[in-house]
C-alpha cells in the first residue's frame, strides 16, 4: 500500500499544526464560529445531533493493521469505544470533543491518515472498488490512480472553494463495485483495442434530492491524460456551477441545465487548452505509485482445501459464511473474505474498538497486513489462504463478526439518520435493524437471494437509497416518521435510479411492506436464479404496487 | 408554544439546555421552560450572549409539551437529542439518567 514520503508527512503534519492553532484560537474566542466553521469542515469536523462528529478518510478503502489499531485506540481514548464506517469509505466518530480533535489528528498523522477534505466544498476522499488488486475480473488496480488523484487534489488551490462538494470514484474491474455512476466523476478503467490502459469517464452522477446517473463524456481517456481531463471537468464546473442555490450547485445540475453535448464540448475545449507539460502523467510516476500497490508475494497454493470442505460438511453456518462472504481471489488457493458489519439487529457499519483490533490482528496473521473498507459498510480481508479460512472464521465469530450475510437482504446500507444526524427527517438505523431481524442471516435470507436494501434518513441520500434494489427514504409527515419505498435502483454497471412505488409507510408498517415486496418477488420469479433486480426489470412496478396497496392491509393510504 | 433553549457546548460539543439562572445544564429536566414568545425571545438573547462569549454554539429554541405530567420535547428530533441515540441506549444522556422523564422510549423501541 501507499506510504507517505517526507513531503506527504510534512504536509499532513503542517495541516495538523494549522488546525491545532485554529482550534486554540476558536476556544480562546479569537475566531468566531462563523470564521471557524469553514476550517473545521475542511478537516472533517461537523457539529451533529449529540456532539461533534469527525470523519476520517480511508483513502480508496485500503488500510493496514497498524492503522486499524490506531482507529481503535482513538475510539477508546477520545470517543465512546466505536466508529461508524460509511458508504464513502470513511470512518466517523460520533462523540469527539473539539478540544481533543487536534490530538486525534496528530495520532492519525502518525499512521499516515488524515481527515483532510472529508467535508466541505472540495474534492472529497477518492473512493475505489474494495476488491481492488484481488478481484478476478480486474482490468487494473484502481488505487494508484485514486492515490494520484488524491495527491493532486489535496489542498488544490483552484479547487478548494467549489460550488459544492465533489466526489470521484475509480473502478478497476468489469463489475462496478464502486458505484461510479453515482459520483460527480466516475472513472472506469478499460483497455482499448491496442491493449492501452485508459478510462471511460462518467460525469454528473449524484444522489441527494435530485438523483442522476452519471453520463458518459469520454469512451476512452488515455491514462496519460487523467489529470488534464479531470482538471478540465473541474475547471468548467468551478466556473459555471451554480453558487446561488446550494440545491442546484452540483455538477449533475450543470449537466442537466446545459445538456450533455454542450458540457462535453466545453470540457474538451478546456482540455485542449491544458498545460500538458504540467499535467500529462509521466509513465515513471504511474509506475512509482503503482509499485506501492504491488500484490503481496503470495505463496502458491493448490486451489481446493480439504479442511474447508470438511468444515462445510459438518457446520452449516460456516457453509453459509463460505457461500455469502467468501469471494474468489485472483490467485488460486486464496480468497477474499468480507467481514460483515451487519450483525442482525445492530447498527449497520458500526464496529467496536475491540472488533477493530481483532480485524487488525487477523489482517496481520492471515491477510498480508491488509484490510479494506467497502462502500457497503463492511470490512474485507483481501488475501486469505483458503486453508486458513476456518481459523479466520472462528476468530471472527468470537468477536461477533462472522455474520454470514454479505450481499443478502440483511446486509443493509443505512445512514446514521435521526439517531445521530442533524439533517435527518427520520431514523434509518432502527428500520435496518428490524428488517434484518425479520429476515435474519439463515435459511430465510438465503432463500431470498442477493438483494440490496439501502436506507437514508433524509433526501440527502447518504444511505444510497436511490440505487438500492429496495430503497427506503425516511421522511417526516405531521411529526411522524414515514418511509417512502423505491424499487429497481442499482449501483453497479447497470446503474439505475429506483422508482417510487407509491405512498409512504409508517415506521410500524414499513418492515411489513418490505416483507410483502419480498414475498411478491419470490412468488413471481421464474426460478431461484432470477434475482430481485432481474425480476423487477422483467415485470416492472405493477405487481409490487398491487401487492402493497391493493392486497395488503398494511399500507397507510 | 412553550419552549426550551438548547445549544452545544463549544469545547466538547455536549448538548446543553438553558436553566432558570441563565446557566447551561446537560440535563433536559433542569431546563427552564419559556412559557411564551416574549420569554423565548429574552432567553434566546441570553443564549446569543453566551455564543458571543464562546461558551456555546448553535443555540435555538424548541417546543416542549407536557405528557404524563412531565415536560418533554415535542419533536422526535429533540427527544432523541435530549436523550441519546435510540439504537444505543448505553450512550448519551440516557446512559447517565439525564433523559427527559418520559423520553424517547415513548416513541417506541428500536
Ligand atoms: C452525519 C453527518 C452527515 C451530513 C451532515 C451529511 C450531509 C450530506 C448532504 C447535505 C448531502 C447532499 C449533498 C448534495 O446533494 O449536494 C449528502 C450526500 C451524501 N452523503 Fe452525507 N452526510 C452525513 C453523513 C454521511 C454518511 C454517514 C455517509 C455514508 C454512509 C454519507 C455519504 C453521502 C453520500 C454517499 C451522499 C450522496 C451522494 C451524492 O450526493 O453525491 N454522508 N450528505
Ligand atoms: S441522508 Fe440525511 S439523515 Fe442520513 S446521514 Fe445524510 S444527511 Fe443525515
Amino acid at each position: 500500500m501507499y506510504h507517505y514520503d517526507d513531503f506527504d508527512q510534512a504536509f499532513v503534519a503542517a495541516r495538523v499544526a494549522q488546525f491545532r492553532d485554529q482550534v486554540a484560537r476558536r476556544l480562546s474566542g479569537e475566531l468566531t464560529e462563523e470564521q471557524f466553521r469553514p476550517h473545521r469542515l475542511m478537516n472533517g469536523l461537523y457539529l451533529q445531533l449529540h456532539s461533534y462528529m469527525l470523519r476520517v478518510a480511508v483513502p480508496y478503502g485500503t488500510l493496514n493493521a497498524r492503522q486499524m489499531r490506531k482507529l481503535a485506540d482513538i475510539a477508546r481514548a477520545y470517543d465512546r469505544g466505536y466508529g461508524h464506517f460509511t458508504t464513502r469509505q470513511n470512518i466517523q466518530y460520533n462523540w469527539p470533543a473539539l478540544k481533543h480533535v487536534p490530538d486525534i489528528l496528530a495520532e492519525l498523522a502518525a499512521v499516515e491518515m488524515h481527515a483532510i477534505q472529508t467535508s466541505g466544498n472540495c474534492i472529497r476522499n477518492v473512493t475505489a472498488d474494495h476488491f481492488a488488486g484481488v478481484a478476478h475480473d480486474e482490468i487494473a488496480d484502481p488505487r494508484p490512480y485514486a492515490e494520484i488523484l488524491r495527491q493532486w487534489s489535496s489542498l488544490h488551490p483552484e479547487f478548494s472553494f467549489l460550488p459544492r462538494k465533489f466526489k470521484i470514484a475509480v473502478n478497476g474491474a468489469a463489475h462496478d463495485r464502486a458505484v461510479i455512476q453515482a459520483h460527480d466523476i466516475g472513472l472506469q478503467i478499460v483497455r482499448d483495442e491496442a491493449g492501452e490502459l485508459g478510462f471511460t469517464v462518467y460525469v454528473g452522477g449524484g444522489l441527494g434530492r435530485s438523483p442522476f446517473i452519471g453520463r458518459k463524456v469520454r469512451e476512452f481517456l488515455p491514462e496519460r491524460d487523467l489529470l488534464g481531463y479531470v482538471e478540465a471537468i473541474l475547471r468548467v464546473y468551478n466556473l459555471e456551477g451554480r453558487r446561488d442555490n446550494k440545491f442546484k450547485a452540483r455538477i449533475k445540475i450543470l449537466l442537466h441545465e446545459k445538456t450533455l453535448e454542450t458540457l462535453k464540448d466545453e470540457i474538451e475545449a478546456e482540455f485542449a487548452e491544458r498545460d500538458a507539460t504540467l499535467l500529462d502523467l509521466p509513465q515513471s510516476e504511474v509506475a512509482r505509485v503503482a509499485a506501492f500497490f504491488a500484490p503481496p508475494a503470495l505463496e502458491p497454493k493448490k486451489p481446493g482445501s480439504d479442511r474447508v470442505e470438511r468444515r462445510k460438511g459438518k457446520d452449516a453456518r460456516f457453509a453459509s459464511f463460505f457461500a455469502a462472504n467468501v469471494t474468489a481471489h485472483k490467485q488460486p488457493g486464496y480468497v477474499v473474505v468480507t467481514v460483515s458489519l451487519k450483525p442482525i439487529g445492530a447498527p449497520p457499519g458500526d464496529a467496536s474498538a475491540d472488533q477493530m483490533d481483532a480485524v487488525a490482528d487477523l489482517a496481520e496473521d492471515y491477510s498480508h497486513d491488509e484490510i479494506r473498507v467497502s462502500h457497503e459498510q463492511n470490512l474485507i480481508l483481501p488475501h486469505v489462504a483458503l486453508d486458513d479460512l476456518p481459523a479466520v472464521y472462528d476468530r471472527l465469530a468470537s468477536v461477533g463478526l462472522a455474520t454470514p450475510n454479505a450481499g443478502q437482504i440483511s446486509d443493509i446500507i443505512a445512514c446514521p439518520g435521526l439517531d445521530y444526524c442533524t439533517l435527518a427527517t427520520a431514523r434509518s438505523i432502527p428500520v435496518a435493524e428490524r428488517i434484518a431481524q425479520k429476515f435474519g442471516d439463515g435459511a430465510k435470507a438465503k432463500a431470498v437471494g442477493p438483494l440490496k436494501i439501502k436506507i437514508s434518513g433524509c433526501i440527502n441520500a447518504c444511505g444510497h437509497h436511490h440505487v438500492g434494489h429496495i430503497g427506503i427514504l425516511g421522511l417526516e409527515r405531521a411529526g411522524e416518521e414515514t418511509y417512502q419505498i423505491t424499487l429497481g435502483g442499482s449501483g453497479d454497471e447497470t446503474a439505475a435510479i429506483g422508482q417510487i412505488v407509491g405512498p409512504g409507510f409508517s415506521s410500524e408498517n414499513v418492515v411489513g411492506a418490505v416483507e410483502t415486496l419480498v414475498e411478491t418477488y419470490m412468488g413471481l420469479r421464474t426460478s431461484e436464479a432470477e434475482t430481485f433486480l432481474d425480476a423487477f426489470r422483467r415485470v416492472g412496478l405493477a405487481p409490487f404496487k398491487e401487492a402493497l396497496y391493493e392486497r395488503s392491509a398494511g399500507s397507510d393510504i | 408554544m412553550p419552549d426550551v433553549i438548547t445549544a452545544n457546548r463549544l469545547a466538547d460539543g455536549v448538548v446543553v439546555f438553558q436553566t432558570a439562572d441563565g446557566a447551561w445544564s446537560e440535563d433536559f429536566n433542569r431546563a427552564t421552560v419559556c412559557s411564551d414568545a416574549v420569554a423565548t425571545k429574552a432567553a434566546l438573547a441570553r443564549a446569543a450572549d453566551d455564543m458571543t462569549r464562546n461558551l456555546v454554539v448553535d443555540a435555538y429554541a424548541f417546543a416542549v409539551e407536557t405528557r404524563n405530567g412531565h415536560v418533554v420535547p415535542k419533536a422526535l428530533r429533540e427527544a432523541i437529542r435530549a436523550a441519546g441515540p435510540t439504537v444505543r441506549r448505553d450512550l448519551g444522556k440516557q446512559a447517565h439518567g439525564l433523559a427527559p422523564h418520559s423520553g424517547p422510549a415513548a416513541f417506541g423501541e428500536a
